[in-house]
C-alpha cells in the first residue's frame, strides 16, 4: 500500500516539476539575458490554458488546442515584451516589479471578461483518459505520463536549443556579458524577442498541459508563479539547468509533502480537520526547502558565475 | 518650504475630518478614512526598507496580516473565555490595545527578524522573489489554521480597549489610527536623518563603500527591515479592528503587492508621499469599483502608465521634491 503510494506520488511529482521546468525556463532565460523581472509570465501560462481548452472545445482537438495554447503563449510574450518589456531594460528592478504587477491586473480581468469568472473544464482526449500500470499492480493515469514525456522532450530541446545551436550559443554569451554580446554586432533587440517567445511558448503549453490536471481559471498563473519563483531562487538564476534540477526538488518535495503529511497526522487530529491541515501545511514544504537551500547556498544549486 | 505646507495642509485636512464628516452627516466614511490610515501607516513603514534602504520586499503582506491575525484571535479568545495557548503556561486572549498591540508589532517584527535574516543574504532579484516567497509561506500556514477560520477568515467579536477605554464607533479608532501615523513619521524622519538613517542610506547607494567605512550594512538593513515589519504589524491590528474581520486575504501576494504601488504612486524616499499614495489607491478603487465591476481593467492600465512615464509619484507633484535619491 505505502510502496503504491509512493510510487504515485513520486510520478506526481515528476508530472508537476516538469510543468513547473516549463515555466520557470522561460522566466529564468529573461532574466539571465535581459536582467528583468517578469511577474506577468504566469499570465502567459494563464493565457496557454484558456486559449487551448477553448480551441479544443471548439474543434473537438485536444493536439490543435496545445498547438494554439502554446502559439498563444509565445504571441502574446511577444506583444508584451514590444509593447511595455521594452522600455523597462534601462528601468531598475522595482518599477520592472510594478509594471508587471500591472499587467497581471490586467489580464486577470481581461480573462475574467472575456471567459467569465468559473473555472473552465477541459478534459484530457479519449485515448489518454484511461490508466497505464506503470509497475505490476500499479495502475497510473495515462495523460499525466503524457505530461512528463512532453515536459522531458522540453526539457531536451531547451538543452538542445541552448547548448548546440548559433542561437543558444548568442543566449549563453548574452547570460554572461550582454554589452559584449551587443558589441560583437548580435541585434540585441531580436535575440530578446526571440528568447521571449521562446519562454512564452514553453509557458503556454503547460498551461494547456496542465488543463485537465489542474483547474483553467483566473488567478491559476499566480500560484505557479511564485513556485517557479522558488524553482529559480533554489536552482540558480539565470541558469536552464538549475531551473530543471530545482522544478525537480520543488515539484517532489511539495508532492510528497502534502501526500504524506495528512496520513502523518492523522493520528494526531481528527481525519477532516487533519486533511486541511495537512494540505496548507504541506505548501509550506517548499518555502523550507527555499530557506534551507539558501542558508546553506545564497546563490543557487547552480550559480551563474560558478 | 512646499513640503512645510503640504505636510501642514495633509494634517489639516485629516484632524478636520471627524468634526467635517460629522456636519455633513456622512460619519461613516470614517471608518473608509480609518482604512485608508492604516494602510498609510504601512506603506510609510515599507518606504523606511524600500525608499531609505533600498530593499524591495514584496513581503509586506505577511506582517501586516500577521498583526491583524494577532490582535484578532487576542480578542477571539477574549470573547470564547478560552486560552490562546494553555500549556506550559497559560496565556488568555485579551482586548486591551496596550497588551495586543505591541503583541501584534512584536509578532510581526520576529517574523521579519526571521525573514530578513535569511532574505537579506541576497540582494536584487533575489530579494524580491524570497520576500515574495515568504510571504506565500506564512500565507498558507494561517490557512493551516482550522480554529481561526483557514480560508474563511475570523470574525473579530469585538474591538479593542485603551487602557480600559472602549474604541466603540468610528472615530475613536480614527484619532489611534492617525495619532499612531503621526508618530511614525516623526520618528522615522528623525530616525533617517540620524546616524542610523545615513548609515542604511548610504548602503543603499555605495554599499562597497558602506562596507569599507566599517558599517555593519546586514545588520544596519535587518534592523530596518524587523522596525518595518513591526510597524507593518501594528497597522494590521488597526485594520482588525476597523474591519471586525480578519482574513488571509491580508497576506496575499496581491496585498504585498499593492503595498508596493502605494509607496511608488506617492514617491519612494519621503515618508509622507506613501501616505498619500495610500489614501490616492484606495480612493481611486472605490471610485472605479462603484463605476465598473471590471475596475481592474482601469486600474491596471493606469498603473503601467504611471510606472512607464512619471517619476517621483504624488509627493513630487505637490512639493516638487524628489524622494531621497
Amino acid at each position: 500500500m505505502t510502496a503504491l503510494l509512493l510510487v504515485e506520488q513520486t510520478l506526481n511529482g515528476l508530472q508537476f516539476g516538469v510543468m513547473l521546468f516549463m515555466i520557470a525556463a522561460g522566466l529564468t532565460l529573461i532574466f539571465g539575458i535581459m536582467d528583468v523581472i517578469n511577474l506577468a509570465h504566469g499570465s502567459l501560462y494563464m493565457a496557454g490554458a484558456f486559449v487551448g481548452a477553448t480551441v479544443t472545445a471548439r474543434t473537438g482537438s485536444f493536439g490543435l488546442g496545445v498547438l494554439a495554447g502554446a502559439a498563444a503563449g509565445a504571441l502574446l510574450a511577444l506583444v508584451m515584451e514590444l509593447a511595455v518589456i521594452r522600455r523597462l531594460y534601462a528601468r531598475d528592478h522595482l518599477d520592472q516589479v510594478l509594471a508587471t504587477y500591472a499587467l497581471i491586473l490586467t489580464f486577470n480581468e481581461g480573462v475574467k471578461v472575456l471567459w467569465g469568472p468559473a473555472p473552465i473544464f477541459l478534459a484530457a482526449p479519449p485515448p489518454l483518459a484511461g490508466t497505464v500500470e506503470v509497475l505490476p499492480g500499479v495502475p497510473y493515469p495515462a495523460y499525466r505520463l503524457v505530461v512528463i514525456v512532453v515536459g522531458l522532450a522540453a526539457a531536451l530541446f531547451l538543452g538542445w536549443l541552448i547548448g548546440r545551436t548559433r542561437l543558444g550559443m548568442r543566449i549563453r554569451a548574452g547570460t554572461t556579458n550582454r554589452e559584449t554580446v551587443e558589441a560583437l554586432g548580435v541585434d540585441i533587440g531580436v535575440l530578446f524577442a526571440l528568447v521571449f517567445a521562446i519562454g512564452g511558448a514553453l509557458a503556454g503549453l503547460a498551461g494547456v498541459m496542465a488543463g485537465p490536471v489542474l483547474a483553467v481559471q483566473v488567478g491559476m498563473g499566480e500560484q505557479i508563479l511564485i513556485l517557479a519563483f522558488v524553482v529559480i531562487v533554489v536552482g540558480g538564476l539565470g541558469s536552464v539547468r538549475g531551473a530543471f534540477a530545482g522544478a525537480l526538488l520543488v515539484g517532489l518535495a511539495d508532492t510528497w509533502a502534502r501526500a504524506f503529511l495528512p496520513v502523518l497526522m492523522r493520528g494526531l487530529l481528527p481525519p477532516a480537520a487533519a486533511d486541511q491541515v495537512a494540505a496548507n501545511l504541506g505548501s509550506v514544504a517548499v518555502y523550507l526547502l527555499m530557506a534551507v537551500v539558501l542558508a546553506v547556498r545564497p546563490q543557487g544549486l547552480f550559480p551563474r558565475h560558478a | 518650504m512646499r513640503e512645510r505646507v503640504a505636510v501642514l495642509a495633509v494634517a489639516v485636512l485629516l484632524i478636520a475630518a471627524p468634526f467635517v464628516l460629522e456636519a455633513l452627516d456622512e460619519a461613516f466614511l470614517l471608518s473608509v478614512l480609518t482604512r485608508m490610515l492604516a494602510y498609510a501607516l504601512a506603506a510609510a513603514a515599507l518606504d523606511l526598507v524600500l525608499g531609505y534602504g533600498g530593499m524591495v520586499s514584496f513581503g509586506h503582506g505577511a506582517f501586516l496580516g500577521t498583526g491583524a491575525y494577532v490582535a484578532g484571535v487576542l480578542l477571539h479568545h477574549r470573547a470564547e473565555a478560552t486560552p490562546v495557548i494553555a500549556s506550559p503556561f497559560r496565556i488568555g486572549g485579551t482586548a486591551e490595545g496596550l497588551v495586543a498591540w505591541p503583541a501584534a508589532a512584536a509578532a510581526s517584527g520576529l517574523l521579519a527578524l526571521a525573514i530578513g535574516a535569511v532574505s537579506l543574504r541576497t540582494r536584487g532579484v533575489h530579494f524580491i522573489m524570497i520576500t515574495l516567497a515568504f510571504a506565500q509561506m506564512v500565507f498558507f500556514l494561517v490557512l493551516a489554521l482550522p480554529q481561526y477560520g483557514g480560508t474563511d477568515g475570523l470574525m473579530v467579536p469585538d474591538r479593542n480597549v485603551l487602557a480600559g477605554f472602549p474604541l466603540r464607533g468610528d472615530a475613536p479608532l480614527y484619532w489611534v489610527a492617525l495619532v499612531l501615523v503621526a508618530l511614525f513619521l516623526a520618528v522615522a524622519r528623525t530616525a533617517m536623518a540620524a546616524r542610523f538613517g545615513l548609515a542604511l542610506r548610504g548602503a543603499r547607494m555605495n554599499e562597497r563603500r558602506a562596507l569599507a567605512l566599517g558599517l555593519p550594512v546586514y545588520r544596519l538593513r535587518l534592523a530596518a527591515f524587523t522596525l518595518s515589519g513591526a510597524v507593518t504589524g501594528l497597522a494590521g491590528a488597526i485594520l482588525a479592528n476597523q474591519a471586525s474581520f480578519v482574513s488571509p486575504d491580508l497576506l496575499s501576494w496581491q496585498r504585498s503587492g499593492e503595498l508596493l504601488v502605494m509607496v511608488i504612486l506617492g514617491g519612494k524616499g519621503t515618508l509622507f508621499g506613501p501616505v498619500l499614495g495610500a489614501i490616492f489607491l484606495l480612493a481611486a478603487e472605490e471610485e472605479l469599483a462603484a463605476l465598473t465591476e471590471h475596475w481592474m481593467l482601469i486600474l491596471g492600465p493606469a498603473l503601467l502608465l504611471l510606472v512607464l512615464f512619471s517619476r517621483g509619484g504624488l509627493w513630487r507633484l505637490v512639493t516638487g521634491r524628489c524622494g531621497d535619491a
